[in-house]
Formats: C-alpha cells, structure tokens, sequence
C-alpha cells in the first residue's frame, strides 16, 4: 500500500529508496531491546553485546513489555521503524532467569529465534585489559561437533554469524585483526569468549598468535528456539538473478587448471593463399578450383590458450 | 667429505625451517572449515569434556580458541596482499556461508498501460535537450521546472480567443486544466498500480479532459438523469431529446432447448459448492497459516524433547495439548487470524 503514496520531496524519496529491497543489500542491523522485567545481568550484557555491535545497532532505551515467542508483532513494527532486521531481546523472569533471544527477520517477519540463557556472565568492564575499537571487524570461530552436527547448533552458528560478523569488505588491513569471537559447544551448553589477538613474531612471514581475554564472556544454555520452515529459510536464502555470474561461453578448464578457449572459424580457403609462384603451377583458364572448398560448415578446435 | 657436509646443511636447514614453522603450526585431527570472506572458522573436532575438567576451563577455552585462531591467521596470511596507504590489506575472498537476505529480491516495475502500449506500437522513447532557447526572454532555459522556458503561468497578459466568453477568467481557466491534467495524471498512476497488483480496476464514468467528446456529454447527461431516488423514472424530457440509451446490463437467458450438458455442469458445480459447507479458501492466506502452524509446532515438539532430556516436564505438557487443538482448526484457514494461544 506504500507505494500508493508519492513522496512529495526529494529527501523522503531518497528516504524510502534507501529503505526499499536492493540487489547487493545493506549491513544487517540490529536492535537490542529490554523486555519488561532485566536483572543487572541482563542489562550489562546488552550493553556490552551493543558495544560489540556498535555502529550498526541501537540500543532501545526503555522497556518493552513483549514476548518474542508468543507474539512476535511488536518486534516486527519496531524493525520497520528502525530497518534492522537483527534483534537480541533481554529478558529475567523465575521460569528462565536471565535470558536472552537472539533472532532474525525476513522482510520485516521472524525467520529464526533462538533463547539463550546466561549461566555465568563476565562484563567487558570487569576485564582489565586494552579493549578492540570499536567497529573491529570480529573473526569468529566456532568449535565444537555440535555445531556440525546438531540442527538447532546449526541454526544458530548461522544466527550468531549474521549477528556479529560485521560488514562484507572486500579487503582487511592485517594489522587490524585484532578481535576474536570464539564460540564452544560442549555438553549442551556454548561458552562465548571474546579474546584480543596479539600477532607475535614468528620467524616467517606469518605471526605467532596469543590471545588475550577481553569480555564480555559468557556461558550460554540453550532454551527455546523458534526455527523457520525449510520454506521459508529457503525463500530468505534466494539471492536475484542478476548478482550470479554470467556463465563465459566456450572456455573450459582441465584438471591442471589450464584453459581451454574454443574458437569457431571458416575453413580457409587455400586458393588465395600467398605461395611461390610458378609457371607450372599457374591456373588455368576455365579451370574450377575453390568450388568444392566453399559450403563446408565451420570447423571447430579447441585451442589452448 | 664434501658429500656428508652437504647433507649435514640440508639437514640443519631443514630443522630450521621446522623449528619456524613449529611456533606457527598446529595440528587437528580433522581440518577447519574456512570461509575466509566472513572471517569465519569451524572447527568440528570433538571436544573431550574430560580435558575441560582437568584442565582450568578458562585457561583450556583460551588454548583452543588460541590454535583454531592461528590456524584461521594462516590462512588469512596466504591472502594476496596490496599496500594501501602505509597499510597492508589482503584482499579478501567472497563469502561462501549462506546467510539469509533482509528483503526479497527488488521485483521489476511491471510496465504501465502506456508503455504496453509503446511497446506493442514500437514507439521509442526520444532524449530530449534539457536547455530550449526562450524567444521573450531571449535566453537558453530549461525546458520544465522553475523558470523555465516560454512558461505559461508566467504571462501578464491573455488574448481572449473569439468563440471564449468575454467575462471568462483566462488565467484560473489555464491554472484549472493543469490541476485536471495532474488529476488525470494521478488517476492513471493509480489505476496503473491497481492493474499491477491484479485488483480490480473500476470502469470510471468520466475521466477529466479538458475538452469533453459528444459521447462523454452525452454519458454525462444519463448519469445524472438517473442518479434520483427514482432512478430518473419521473424526469422530464427536453423536447426533441432522444431517449437515453439504458447503460444497465441486460440479462440473458440460456436456451430452453439446446446443449444441456453445460446446463448439468453448471447445477452440478453450484451443488459442489453448497454441499462443501466450507467457506471460501484463500489460498495464500491458508498456505501462510498452515506454514506457521507447522514452524511452531516443530519448534514446541522439539523443545518438548529437549526438555524431556533434562527432566523439566511439570511446564511444558498443557503447551503441547493446546498446540494439537490448533493444529486442527487451522486446517480450514478462513479469513479469520487467530490469535496464537497463551504459554
């Protein structure tokens, strides 16, 4: 129905452009929000996973008394509103103390929700240490057989790489590798650690790596979980015609990663060809020559190139 | 001699290389997966719980994520690298991991009923220079927007033409056709989105033109006559008027002799209808309902088990009982949304 009304200035066409669908699409952002009741626990931690997350996230201020698994309605007006379509929602009540939903929309409706709750949780204050800046793009590791094995760990090594992996760049500045986000799975819970990388000298060309712990930590257990269909995840993973790559015809490689080109071409015609000239050999008058040459169709070969 | 010398040297160099590598190099038993676009590094080897005990948890975390990150920097140091202003960068490959987009894919604009049109004439779209030369002015202008050239608004000055009535107002005439053209341009802009959503166009009675056919006077003339409580039954005639022609649909009746077949299959698919005593089905509507019905119910059950593992049953058994009610009513998926229960 949006469309039905014309923007009347160039600003809010601008405005509605930037949030209309695109073929190579924006950072995904996130909005992390409060729900109506938050330990201390909860709150640090969504200030902390903000600060992670920073210039693509806000942070909502006030409570918002919903529950994401029960109605997710107010969740996908308030992604609307802001264009993120990441959430991480904080929540403690007696039934699932301290918890939080990390989810995802498509198109403004929820793809995926997974509940986590906190067990044991260190903040990125209580760590001593030099922090990243901000904006660091994370390197993230996952470690563990669940998350190779098991459908809802799968599910949410996607969610946790669309959450924090930060802009698509096309280059890194190796010196600037300096976040690291390592997550474990390991009897049914998953340990979160956020360490700061110290390249060392090696020797050769690549460093030796130390880590060192930076917060926030935490020691996650799984609860609820709210996965799209396989319809649905799949329809979300469609990606536009025009963003895959033109398929070259006629170039073709081996084993040996060698390319092969083939090339159309006429049969040459060996009558004008340029050879010495003799008496014996000149034409003679009357004489049919390149007639049976010509309406042959063309030759093909493939040649290396 | 010279022979033994030489295989000392290849032999001390190549501890030398090993001693190098060693402070870079780990081992797994099953290799990482990459997907260098994202940073991204997964490593499935089993974890053993048992060296987590032994070991201090943090301190074991720390060494894991320490060998899987060298492991990930390596890779990253294979990268073809450039230097940009004093930095070195790698230049990174693209993504691998699917990770599911924000909005569908942006549709094409389905063509307008002119541009059909155009298409089907083969009628070309002509660049137009942006400057005209303005003959008052004496000046190159723009030819639309803000002063631009041989404006018409802009006149001081109207010539009533001869046929126009003396006392007319020129001026509000022109600004009154340009407020229709621009209604009759926002009209057509409707009904071009209306066709492309495939809703129903309304048949409009009267479009605004600045000069109206004998045919749209005459329309006009029918509609008002008719539009009375009485549906211009007791309207008075002009002398000389012809009488209107009925604009209404007429019914028609089938044959009383002829093919009765489509007659049956006509009778048979009413009663198809009656007897179903479903109410119509949207279809999209439907498949959406069903769909999220089946997403939460795969995610209760699931859960259910999961919680049945640790031995928490006491909450989750009334959630999964409400959960089989409304698996069935959502089956019919009428217009009416129901609201998902109470957990």
């Amino acid at each position: 129905m949006n469309e039905l009304r014309k923007p009347k200035t160039k600003r809010s066409k601008r405005f509605l452009e930037s949030r209309a669908p695109k073929l190579t699409e924006d950072v995904k952002c996130a909005m992390i929000m409060k729900g109506g009741n938050t330990s201390q626990t909860i709150t640090q931690a969504l200030k902390d996973i903000y600060s992670l997350k920073k210039p693509n996230a806000v942070l909502y201020k006030k409570k918002n008394i919903t529950r994401p698994f029960e109605d997710s309605t107010s969740l996908e007006f308030f992604s609307k509103k802001t264009d993120c379509s990441l959430f991480l929602f904080g929540s403690h009540n007696k039934k699932r103390p301290n918890n939080l939903i990390f989810g995802r929309l498509f198109d403004f409706h929820v793809l995926d929700m997974i509940e986590l709750g906190i067990e044991k949780y260190v903040s990125l204050s209580e760590i001593k240490a030099s922090k990243c800046p901000e904006g660091t793009k994370p390197m993230l590791i996952f470690a563990g057989e669940a998350f190779d094995i098991d459908n809802d760990h799968k599910r949410l090594k996607s969610l946790l790489t669309d959450f924090f992996r930060g802009p698509t760049v096309s280059a890194v500045r190796l010196a600037g590798l300096e976040h690291v986000l390592h997550f474990t799975a390991l009897d049914g819970k998953i340990f979160m650690r956020s360490y700061r990388c110290l390249l060392k000298k090696s020797g050769c060309r690549t460093p030796r790596i130390e880590l060192e712990e930076i917060g926030p930590s935490f020691d996650f257990i799984l609860r609820r979980t709210h996965l799209a269909s396989d319809d649905l995840y799949k329809l979300a993973h469609k990606q536009p015609k025009a963003l895959k790559a033109k398929k070259k015809k006629n170039i073709s490689h081996d084993a040996f990663g060698t390319k092969f080109g083939r090339v159309h071409m006429q049969k040459q015609d060996l009558s004008k060809l340029h050879t010495r000239k003799m008496k014996g050999l000149r034409k003679r008058k009357g004489e049919v020559v390149a007639e049976e040459l010509k309406g042959q169709p063309p030759k093909v070969a493939n040649v290396e190139c | 001699m010279a022979a033994c010398s030489v295989e000392e040297l290849l032999l001390k160099a190549e501890q030398e290389e090993a001693e190098k590598l060693r402070s870079i190099s780990v081992h797994k038993e099953l290799d990482l997966d990459f997907d260098i676009g994202n940073l991204l590094a997964c490593d499935k080897n089993r974890i053993e719980s048992r060296d987590l005990r032994q070991q201090l948890k943090e301190n074991y975390l720390r060494s894991l994520a320490r060998d899987n990150t060298q492991l990930l920097i390596n890779e990253i140091w294979k990268l073809p690298t450039e230097r940009v202003e004093e930095a070195i960068v790698a230049k990174l490959p693209d993504t691998t991991t699917p990770l599911p987009r924000e909005k569908p894919p942006p549709k094409p604009r389905p063509p307008t009923k002119w541009e059909k049109f155009a298409k089907l004439k083969g009628i070309q779209k002509k660049k137009k220079t942006n400057l005209v030369w303005d003959e008052t002015k004496k000046e190159w202008r723009r030819r639309w927007g803000y002063k631009r050239a041989n404006d018409d608004t802009k006149d001081w000055l109207i010539e009533v033409p001869e046929t126009a009535d003396s006392n007319e107002d020129q001026f509000a005439k022109r600004i009154k056709a340009k407020k229709e053209r621009v209604a009759k341009n926002e009209l057509n802009r409707l009904r071009n989105i209306a066709r492309s959503q495939k809703i129903k166009v309304p048949s409009i009675g009267l479009v605004p033109t600045a000069q109206q056919s004998k045919d749209d006077l005459a329309t006009a003339v029918s509609v008002a006559k008719t539009s009375t409580a009485s549906v211009g039954r007791f309207q008075d005639r002009l002398p000389k008027e012809k009488p209107t022609k009925s604009r209404g649909k007429k019914r028609k009746f089938e044959p009383l002799i002829g093919d009765f077949s489509t007659e049956r299959h006509k009778q048979l698919e009413l009663l198809k209808i009656m007897d179903t005593k479903k109410p119509k089905l949207d279809i999209t509507k439907a498949v959406n309902k069903q769909m999220r019905e089946e997403d939460r119910e795969e995610a209760a059950a699931k859960h259910k088990r999961g919680a049945g593992k640790k031995g928490r049953k006491g909450n989750m058994s009334g959630k999964a009982k409400g959960k089989g009610g409304k698996g069935k009513g959502g089956k019919a998926g009428g217009g009416k949304r129901s609201k998902p229960g109470k957990r």
